[in-house]
């Protein structure tokens, strides 16, 4: 482990996963992901990273730009392979599963927010939600879905086309439709970044209360301290390690955090 | 500048090449049209040289009727002309000949007469070797029952010295022969270019090739040294008077080479109507491929404005790629029509059944030139819309968000439906106006391009609902909805799918209402049962024919109610070449529907005719008057000229059946150039069973390899037959535009999934399998090609009904549509949509779900 980041505040040397008195959700035991097979070209974005994210708790991953925090998502979220290690969804483990094993798991457990491009232009706002029912060919639960776009706030929108929505509105549909299907877990990645504070409040208070009224487990990978404050628990990755973690973070806590990993750094 | 373009050029292999392909087999039907033309030409020539080496001078009879008779009849020149063309000074040598198309050898095994489809089938008098012909094999014939035949015959039928062959000859009905020996051509060649030859005796080819004793059918004269042609030709007129036609060798290798081109050039028009469809059907695809790439391009192009370069230079990348892509694919067309030449001339070479002269291709600089033209003016056609709209992007679409916007329909609508009315007008007046074809031509370009431009206006509402049909699941609506995305799109690869499906539902729909408007003709007008009919292949030339003697027996058949033999010629009448009959009018009238209008109906005598109505209208006759008839035998009892004087004895009302003037049956077989008939119908009585008459009527005809009783029915399925030959070999040429236009429809689904990569990211990463995917392209590829196929089979409707209504006077009555075989095209169709997405779909599947979704 490198030395300079063992004076910092919160720290974390071990490996192990978190206790396991609550249920996981997704986890990851020492997962590498290593790019090109030469020595002089190998990059390890992934080096060992073992994680826990527990059921109902809603986790923000930051890092710097190449700190490897979208290649742990992308790992969890069966979107990429890992070089090494094992990467499970509830009690499925992933890794090793053909693309149509993934596809499925991603369908029926995974739950995604990108930060564009999140909806089909040729769907309409509601059609856009029942995608990935859809795709399995399930029935929406007609009372829960009423509930999810109530709290979204799109009751009057729903026959309209993304382009005719606002960015905001559009982030929320798809927050909606990540949650419509019941995932295990809801991987979003930078959800705000293309907006403006207050859609990305709306956006951020809704994953929120999808977590404290549904008990929904919400993975949010984010380089803003703000965003990470609505987190229950913040990880820090730097150089594809997982450098500090942070419980019930506030945005300055987590704003102090970021300046001393940089100042660790030497940036 | 010039970089960039190539640059941009390598970076889309795939796209460009399939674009292109349109534009290759264009070209290569150009190239190979012109080559092959030339080639053919060329191999002719050398034989028509080889031929005629010794030929300086050719005196034969003057043709009693215009060109009749053709090169199966000859009027005879007596023995006394030789006589008197040997003592014209600077002639070297002058013999007689005969040499007539019409000696028909009976295949051993079939019992068939060996067909030909081109070549004639000589019958010669076998008078010593020549320079052109020698033994091979046996000797010359020594009787009148023994013949030599040529080596390419021989093998053909399988004939050795010491076989009995048997023939078929232009006067004598089947009869057996020896075969005393097989001579080969110059040059040790079996044949010069597929021809047969049966040689006689003098005495039998003058008896059954040329019906007259001490006279051939021509004088071939050669020439002292020194001598020209023309003052030998000159010389040799003065001296037979004006009863000879005399030609130099020259002109007569003219002749037969104008036989030979206008035989070619039925080749080449094909050819050249195929590069036609596939360049028009090109341009769709062409222009579409460069729109996506403009459309895709659009940011690149506007960072280009930005940077200061001007309209002028944006518009001139676009049609730089094209002119490049125009001439490799130009290139690539000419060297695959090479091949092309190369495969048809040994087509051609087999069907004739021996190697033409010459080796290898002959290529002219037009072939060259036409390719080139046409392929890179085609691209730049179709590239010009796409360079214009190029041009006008605007510097800050650079910094806008690439948006799917959709410019208003309106103005191309209203374009389209102008041209496709002007179109419609066009072909109109082409069709029923008398204007020439090249209005007709015009007329249905301008409907189909402006169709095209109509296509996007009609494309939502009609994918909407051909879509529903296909999208029971989620993937087909998704592949519906991407269809629909883009109307422009979507249009033109549909429409370049409709220019195909339409010309063929077009022919279809011509050759079904030809079918029905036959079969209803028949059963309408014929009331013979049983009809004694030609061999389809019987071959150029001679007519089939058979044994007059056949129509005797058929008579003494117990279920035989009548019987009466047809034979038909060209005559002249009062100067007037007239289509003429010859049949017995009483039974006739049992036969089929004809009908007398004023005269004395009743079987004629020598010397007297029956007119139709039009020709007594235009050629002023009466019952009762006098009128100048000419055969191309002379009539016993004609003048100097060969004009006999016949009464007209009455005037009959012109029908699809029977038409122009009848003669006597006795006037027929002296007068026609072939004397024995060559159809028969018999009508049967009450109560008989057809299928019984028509095998005791075969069996009569058991010597006549030529013809064969046929029942209505087996007539009309004959003429479908025919129909539906024609139809196939039309197909398969446009086939070629459909395989065209599936290109584009890959090329198209290519380059949206290209585009669509983000959303396909996005599908796959909330769960959409690669099977799923795959179905979704799919989808939206069968949407596309019905459409095309719908547009296509309503246009071929309208084009078919169109001809149709315009040649009713030509016998095509009735209108028919056929379902089945346009139900057939839109399962086809399916079938084509379902291929074409393979590539694509592939490609969808394929797609790496992390580098779509990364947005940096």
């Amino acid at each position: 482990m490198n030395s300079e980041y063992n004076h910092l505040e919160n720290a974390v040397t071990t490996t192990e996963p978190a206790s396991a008195t609550h249920a996981v959700a997704a986890r990851a035991v020492d997962v590498w992901k290593v790019y090109g097979n030469s020595e002089q070209t190998r990059v390890n974005a992934l080096a060992g990273v073992s994680v826990d994210f527990e059921q109902g708790k809603f986790t923000a991953i930051m890092g710097p730009s190449g700190s490897g925090k979208s290649t742990l998502m992308h790992c969890l979220a069966g979107l990429d392979e890992v070089t090494q290690g094992e990467v499970s969804i509830g009690d499925l483990r992933i890794n090793g599963l053909n693309d149509a094993g993934l596809t499925k798991m991603r369908r029926s457990k995974v739950g995604f927010i990108f930060q564009q491009f999140n909806l089909l232009p040729t769907l309409t706002a509601k059609e856009n939600i029942t995608l990935p029912l859809d795709i399995g060919g399930r029935k929406p639960d007609q009372a829960w879905m009423d509930l999810v776009i109530k709290t979204v706030g799109l009751g009057d929108r729903l026959g309209h086309k993304p382009t005719e929505l606002s960015g905001g509105q559009q982030q929320r549909v798809a927050c909606a439709r990540a949650l419509v299907a019941r995932p295990e877990v809801i991987f979003a990645d930078e959800p705000t970044g293309n907006l403006d504070s207050r859609s990305g409040a709306d956006v951020l208070s809704f994953l929120r209360q999808s977590v404290d009224e549904f008990g929904q487990t919400i993975v949010m990978v984010t380089h803003d301290p703000h965003a990470a404050s609505y987190a229950d628990r913040v990880i820090f990755l730097a150089d594809g390690k997982i450098v500090a973690h942070m419980d019930q973070p506030t945005e300055d806590r987590v704003l102090d955090q970021m300046k001393n990993l940089d100042a660790a750094r030497g940036v | 500048m010039l970089r960039a373009i190539f640059k941009s050029l390598l970076s889309r292999k795939l796209r460009l090449l399939l674009s292109g392909f349109a534009v290759v087999l264009g070209v290569m039907a150009v190239s190979g049209a012109f080559v092959l033309s030339d080639t053919l030409t060329k191999s002719f020539d050398d034989l028509f040289a080889t031929a005629n080496k010794n030929l300086d001078v050719q005196i034969t009879g003057n043709r009693n009727v215009g060109d009749g008779g053709g090169d199966s009849f000859a009027t005879p020149v007596p023995e006394k002309a030789v006589a008197t063309v040997k003592d014209v000074p600077g002639v070297k040598k002058a013999e007689g000949s005969i040499g007539l198309n019409g000696a028909r050898v009976v295949d051993k095994d079939n019992g068939k007469v060996i067909g030909s489809q081109g070549p004639p089938r000589l019958g010669i008098a076998w008078t010593g070797e020549t320079d052109l012909m020698q033994i091979a094999e046996g000797t010359a014939p020594k009787n009148d029952k023994e013949v030599i035949i040529n080596q390419g015959l021989a093998k053909k039928g399988d004939f050795k010295v010491g076989d009995t062959i048997d023939v078929l000859t232009l006067l004598q009905p089947k009869s057996t022969y020896t075969v005393s020996g097989i001579f080969e051509l110059s040059g040790g060649r079996e044949s010069l270019g597929g021809e047969t030859y049966v040689g006689f005796t003098l005495a039998e080819a003058q008896r059954v090739m040329l019906g007259q004793s001490d006279a051939y059918s021509a004088i071939d004269v050669e020439a002292n040294d020194g001598v020209s042609q023309t003052q030998l030709k000159a010389d040799i007129e003065n001296a037979l008077g004006g009863a000879y036609t005399v030609k130099t060798g020259d002109e007569v290798a003219d002749e037969q080479k104008a036989d030979v081109e206008e035989f070619l050039s039925i080749f080449r028009n094909v050819l050249l109507g195929f590069a036609g469809v596939a360049l028009f059907v090109g341009i769709f695809l062409i222009l579409n491929t460069f729109s996506i790439i403009v459309a895709q391009r659009t940011k690149e192009l506007a960072l280009f404005r930005a940077m200061g370069a001007s309209r002028r230079q944006i518009m001139w990348t676009v049609l730089l790629e094209a002119i490049v892509i125009g001439v490799i694919a130009s290139f690539l067309g000419f060297l695959a029509g090479l091949g092309v030449a190369a495969g048809l001339k040994a087509l051609v070479e087999s069907s004739s059944g021996s190697a033409l002269p010459g080796s290898g291709l002959s290529i002219p600089p037009i072939a060259i030139i036409a390719s080139f033209t046409v392929g890179i003016i085609v691209t730049l056609i179709a590239a010009v819309v796409p360079a214009l709209r190029a041009a006008r992007i605007a510097p800050i679409a650079a910094m806008r968000q690439a948006a799917d916007t959709q410019k208003p329909l309106r103005k191309i609508t209203i374009a389209g439906a102008i041209l496709t009315a002007l179109g419609m007008a066009l072909m109109g007046w082409g069709l029923f106006g008398d204007a020439s074809i090249w209005a007709l031509l015009g007329g249905v370009l301008f409907t189909y391009i402006g169709v095209a431009m109509l296509t996007p206006s009609i494309a939502k509402p009609v994918i909407d609902v051909v879509g529903r049909v296909f999208s029971w699941s989620l993937p087909g609506k998704l592949g519906r909805r991407n269809s629909a995305r883009n109307p422009r799109r979507t249009a033109i690869t549909a429409a370049a799918l409709m220019v195909g499906i339409s010309l063929i539902a077009g022919v279809t729909v011509l050759g079904s209402s030809i079918k029905t408007s036959f079969a209803k003709l028949v059963s309408d007008g014929v009331k013979a049962e049983l009809l004694i009919i030609g061999d389809l292949d019987g071959g150029e030339g001679a007519r089939p024919t058979y044994d007059p003697a056949v129509i005797d027996e058929v008579k003494a058949l117990p279920d035989v109610a009548y019987v009466t033999p047809y034979q038909n010629d060209n005559v002249e009448l009062d100067g007037n070449e007239e289509f003429a009959s010859a049949a017995d009018w009483t039974t006739m009238q049992q036969m089929i529907d004809v009908e007398g209008i004023q005269g004395e109906f009743r079987d004629l005598k020598p010397g007297e005719i029956i007119v139709d109505d039009k020709m007594a209208d235009e050629l002023d006759l009466k019952v009762g008057s006098t009128v100048g008839v000419a055969t191309n035998r002379k009539l016993p009892g004609s003048n100097d000229g060969g004009v006999k004087d016949m009464t007209v004895v009455g005037i009959y009302d012109q029908s699809e059946f029977l038409g122009g003037l009848l003669l006597s049956e006795d006037d027929a077989k002296a007068g026609f150039s072939q004397p024995q008939p060559s159809e028969g119908y018999i009508k049967l009585k009450d109560g008989a069973d057809v299928n019984v008459v028509k095998d005791q009527v075969d069996d009569i005809l058991a010597n006549n390899p030529e013809v064969s009783a046929q029942t209505q029915g087996e007539l009309v399925e004959q003429g479908k037959k025919q129909i539906d030959q024609l139809l196939i070999i039309i197909y398969i040429l446009l086939a070629l535009a459909i395989v065209i236009a599936v290109l584009g429809v890959i090329n198209t689904l290519a380059l949206s999934i290209l585009e669509r990569t983000r959303e396909l990211g996005l599908l796959r990463a909330v769960g959409l399998t690669r099977a799923q995917t795959m179905r979704m392209v799919t989808v939206e590829s069968i949407v596309i090609a019905v459409f095309g196929s719908l547009l296509g089979i309503v246009v071929g409707c309208g084009l078919g009904t169109a001809i149709v209504k315009a040649l009713k006077d030509d016998g095509i009555s009735e209108l028919d549509f056929p379902w089945t075989r346009l139900i057939i095209f839109l399962i086809i169709a399916i079938v084509v949509g379902l291929f074409a997405a393979i590539i694509p779909a592939i490609k969808a599947a394929r797609t790496n779900v992390l580098r779509a979704i990364s947005y940096e």
